[in-house]
């Protein structure tokens, strides 16, 4: 109506196409039958696509990134809604001190975090190993768990929990069958973003992944320092794919949560 | 099921509220209160929202612990005891009903946690959806009902377990005023069909009126006067029960002597006499109260009866309002009164500036 | 329907009351929180803090590697590149970032494709949009030969490489922690006070000025900041399509790691951390500020 006359579409629709054409050039490169990168494609094809999957240097840490991201959700989803239920019925000093330290790793640059954990876990003989970077991930996926999670409980009803135990049913029981089953969506979408948080860090795997746990991003950028062929296209679509999935679903069971 | 009758002593639980207290840092929720509520009673917790009465309700249920006093139902205190193990029937304000069971699962709720058997779970929530009417619907969720069959299932779910106490939180106060009504009468018959103690919180005293055998007023956590309807309606004892219950008019007076158990009083130049509990001296400042509808113009066709009380006042305003005329009208001291009438068309309406006078009865006078 | 009024209650099993519960239950909330807690503290707060407190302590207690870094040339030069380029990458996203916003904001049925061209680069990760804009901005990338097509140049220009490049991407990349919480604020105007300011005469331009404007001003502040602060910490992109020369705090740091100065090394993050740290305090009575991370939430 009256911002029309004021903010023309075209303006929007061009600033949209930036945010978009990078993400869809790398989609379209991906598919390209050219052994070197240029745009657009001389022919499509799938060949970057079997060069990922026939390649153990590829495949390998593909693995090595689901199964570290397939941990750090296991451990960030339990001590991050552990926490998120106690968190609210702390005193207020404790509160503030626990929410601190919890959140920080979304305020703390990423350079500060994983040279600080490369400091530490290096004299322990952790770097290089699978489980150092479960450990570390879990740190920066925890937030999302928690603020997920704690987004959820403040939504739920505390007449809902005394309805429970007005009817009978412990404190447990009421965890089991009312308060857990309510804040579920809360859960799975920390559980996504975790997930995704592992999956893509790159900053902390460059220091403490070693030889020994190379992931995915880590791959990726060693490749990228010598050249940019297109596998790496292929790489970042399939990424694209699985994290957007993910997202949708978190966006959809949030969505869904507040209604 | 009407078969159940009335005789249903010993089926409610009773309780006892001794010197209770709930304090929150420096606030007083709870200032004081005691109260014996007997089987098989409903009672209402009527007041403001901030008088306690939910507190006290709270700490009933056991959600609060209390600060000082003692809570005893059937005769054993029951502080320590958390609320899982009270055995008492709740109904909560916008009923708290599990969004993600079906009304079924939600009525079946208490039975599963006391390890009733699947089978017999499934008779006793047809059963209780029997009760309020509203069998076939145990496969719904609660979001698929409408506000009155939600706050239904609430009251199955609560009593399905035949608790010998039922609390309720303003069950109805987020339901349209018809269907408020009907939920009203269909309480209380539920009341009389399960013969167990009701204790009801609401701030609505129209409600409370209607359902309540007795009813305790709740004011700034103290309770301020516990009496039947009728009681509390005719003869308040404190002016903020007069005032909370129905309108009412206050009228300064100094007392000039008794007649039994009769006050003399002097109002406005004239002698107004007034029902009065206590004894109170010659000389003393005292507030006459009387109810709107109790007041008649003397000289109307609905003025019938003496001994009366006489006043002369000016119509100040008059509103006809379809069922009455409600006149305001000012005393010689400036004092401003409410008179309803009912309204009729063969009564002429008093026009405003009118000097007029108005008279009531004794025994609608109280002394508070 | 006789059962219902039996007189017998379907009692809870284990009738005995237990006193103790209720004071035991007020330790439940800490310990629900102390296992999170304590992995926190051990696996990333206290490491974060040993490795920072060397730039305090090495060899001996002293304040001299922070007194240094007054007379560092590559110090100096280095965090002005910082905060620089943070400026112009925050500014860049608020310019790009409102209309997007108002658009999101006042479209109807186009919404729902608005927020998935926004939240889909937000959803892919850092280093895979860093590695988008190689391929747009290099030698023979989609920007020089367009550019040549259209006859605007002669020979490929160097664009990759350069700081033009990472503010390029830079902005790409926080564009939509600009775009969402102006769209949060813009959302909560009740759209009855643009109707009514059109209605008391004021032109669309006017209605802007004074009535949109100062109401999504606390997101503009959530936005900004939350670009501001995440900039300053950027590593990758700027490592991949940045200037060789055109380092930033974040490289510089790892620079140092990597040839073991870890005095040097802790010295700059504890800068680049309080830095951080210092304005989000300065902004923290800012209004919506407070929600700017909830909306961080990817």
């Amino acid at each position: 109506m009256i911002l029309t006359r004021l903010l023309p579409a075209s303006v929007v629709g061009l600033i949209l196409f930036f945010l978009a054409f990078p993400i869809v050039v790398v989609a379209i490169v991906s598919f390209s039958e050219a052994t070197y990168l240029t745009f657009p494609p001389p022919a499509f094809g799938l060949r970057w696509y079997q060069a990922y999957f026939s390649s153990a240097d590829w495949l390998k840490p593909t693995w090595v990134s689901l199964w570290v991201a397939a941990a750090v959700v296991v451990l960030a989803t339990f001590l991050g809604t552990l926490a998120a239920l106690g968190v609210s019925r702390l005193s207020r000093p404790m509160r503030i001190f626990a929410t601190g330290l919890i959140l920080s790793p979304m305020i703390v640059p990423g350079i500060v975090v994983a040279i600080g954990i490369y400091y530490a876990y290096s004299r322990y003989g952790l770097v290089g190993t699978p489980i150092a970077m479960v450990l570390a991930h879990t740190c920066l996926a925890v937030p999302f768990v928690v603020t997920s999670v704690t987004a959820s409980l403040a939504g739920l009803d505390p007449r809902l929990e005394q309805a429970s135990l007005s009817l009978g049913a412990t404190p447990g029981a009421t965890f089991w069958q009312v308060t857990l089953p309510l804040i579920r969506p809360g859960v799975l979408v920390g559980a996504l973003f975790a997930f995704i948080t592992s999956f893509d860090e790159l900053i902390v795997a460059l220091f403490i992944s070693g030889t020994g746990a190379v992931t995915l991003p880590r791959r990726m950028w060693d490749d990228l320092r010598f050249q940019i062929d297109p596998t790496i296209a292929a790489v970042s679509t399939l990424t694209i794919v699985l994290t957007a999935a993910l997202m949708g679903c978190a966006h959809i069971l949030r969505k869904r949560n507040q209604a | 099921m009407g078969e159940a009758g009335m005789n249903g002593a010993g089926r409610g639980a009773s309780v006892t509220l001794a010197d209770l207290e709930k304090r929150y840092d420096r606030v007083n929720a709870v200032d004081g209160v005691s109260l014996d509520i007997r089987s098989g009673e409903f009672l209402t917790l009527l007041g403001p929202s901030g008088s306690g009465k939910t507190s006290t309700l709270m700490m009933i249920a056991g959600f609060e612990m209390p600060t000082a006093g003692d809570i005893e139902i059937d005769g054993k205190s029951v502080v320590a005891m958390p609320p899982y193990r009270r055995n008492i029937g709740m109904v909560f304000q916008n009923y708290a009903l599990f969004p993600h069971l079906t009304v079924e699962e939600n009525i079946g709720f208490p039975l599963k946690q006391r390890g009733v058997p699947k089978a017999e779970r499934a008779k006793l929530v047809a059963e209780a959806l029997e009760l309020v009417h509203l069998p076939g619907y145990g496969a719904r969720y609660p979001r698929q009902l409408s506000g009155g069959q939600q706050q239904r299932v609430a009251v199955a779910r609560a009593v399905v377990f035949k608790p010998r106490l039922l609390l309720m939180d303003e069950p109805l106060g987020a339901l349209d005023k018809q269907l408020r009504e009907n939920l009203q009468l269909e309480m209380r018959r539920l009341h009389a069909d399960l013969g167990i103690t009701f204790i009801y919180v609401t701030h609505d005293q129209e409600e409370a009126l209607t359902m309540s055998d007795r009813i305790a007023v709740m004011n700034d956590g103290k309770v301020a006067q516990v009496g039947s309807p009728e009681d509390l309606y005719d003869r308040p004892t404190d002016r903020f029960v007069a005032g909370f219950i129905g309108e009412s008019n206050f009228l300064p007076a100094i007392v000039r002597g008794m007649e039994d158990d009769i006050v003399v009083a002097e109002c406005n130049g004239t002698t107004i006499r007034a029902v009065c509990p206590g004894r109170p001296a010659t000389g003393d400042k005292v507030t006459l109260t009387t109810r709107p509808e109790r007041l008649r113009f003397t000289d109307s066709a609905w003025n019938a009866t003496p001994p009366q009380n006489r006043l002369s006042v000016t119509v100040t305003e008059a509103v006809f309002a379809g069922e009455r005329c409600r006149y305001m009208l000012q005393a010689g001291d400036g004092t401003s009164l409410v008179l309803k009438e009912p309204s009729s068309a063969a009564i002429q309406r008093r026009a405003i500036g009118e000097r007029a006078e108005i008279s009531w009865s004794v025994a609608d006078t109280i002394l508070v | 329907m006789s059962e219902i009024t039996q007189p017998s209650p379907i009692a809870v099993p284990l009738g005995a009351p237990r006193p103790l519960l209720l004071n035991w239950r007020r330790y439940v909330p800490l310990l629900l929180v102390a296992p999170l807690l304590i992995y926190m503290l051990v696996l990333y707060a206290l490491p974060v803090l040993a490795m920072l407190l060397r730039s305090l302590n090495d060899p001996t207690w002293t304040l001299s590697h922070y007194a240094a870094l007054f007379e560092d040339v590559v110090f100096m030069k280095t965090f002005w590149i910082t905060f620089n380029t943070s400026i112009t990458v925050t500014l860049g996203c608020l310019i790009l970032g409102y209309p997007v916003a108002l658009g999101l904001v006042r479209a109807k049925t186009m919404a729902p494709l608005i927020l998935v061209i926004i939240l889909l680069p937000f959803w892919t990760s850092v280093l895979v949009r860093s590695y988008a804009w190689m391929v747009l901005l290099g030698r023979h990338g989609l920007v020089n030969e367009g550019l040549i097509a259209l006859g605007m140049i002669d020979r490929p220009i160097r664009i990759l490489n350069t700081p033009l490049a990472t503010q390029i991407a830079m902005i790409h990349i926080l564009l939509p922690y600009m775009i969402l919480p102006i769209a949060n604020a813009l959302r909560q105007i009740d759209p009855s006070l643009i109707r009514a300011a059109s209605g008391l005469g004021a032109t669309p331009f006017m209605t802007f000025r004074q009535v949109i404007l100062p109401l999504s001003m606390s997101g503009v502040a959530a936005g900004t900041l939350l670009t501001f602060v995440l900039a300053l910490g950027f590593y990758i992109t700027p490592a991949m399509v940045g200037g060789p020369r055109d380092i930033t705090l974040s490289m510089l740091i790892a620079q140092q790691v990597d040839q073991l100065n870890w005095a040097y090394a802790a010295t700059l993050s504890a800068v680049l951390l309080a830095t951080a740290l210092a304005i989000l305090a300065a902004a923290r009575h800012l209004p919506g500020v407070g929600n700017a991370f909830k909306t961080s939430m990817r």
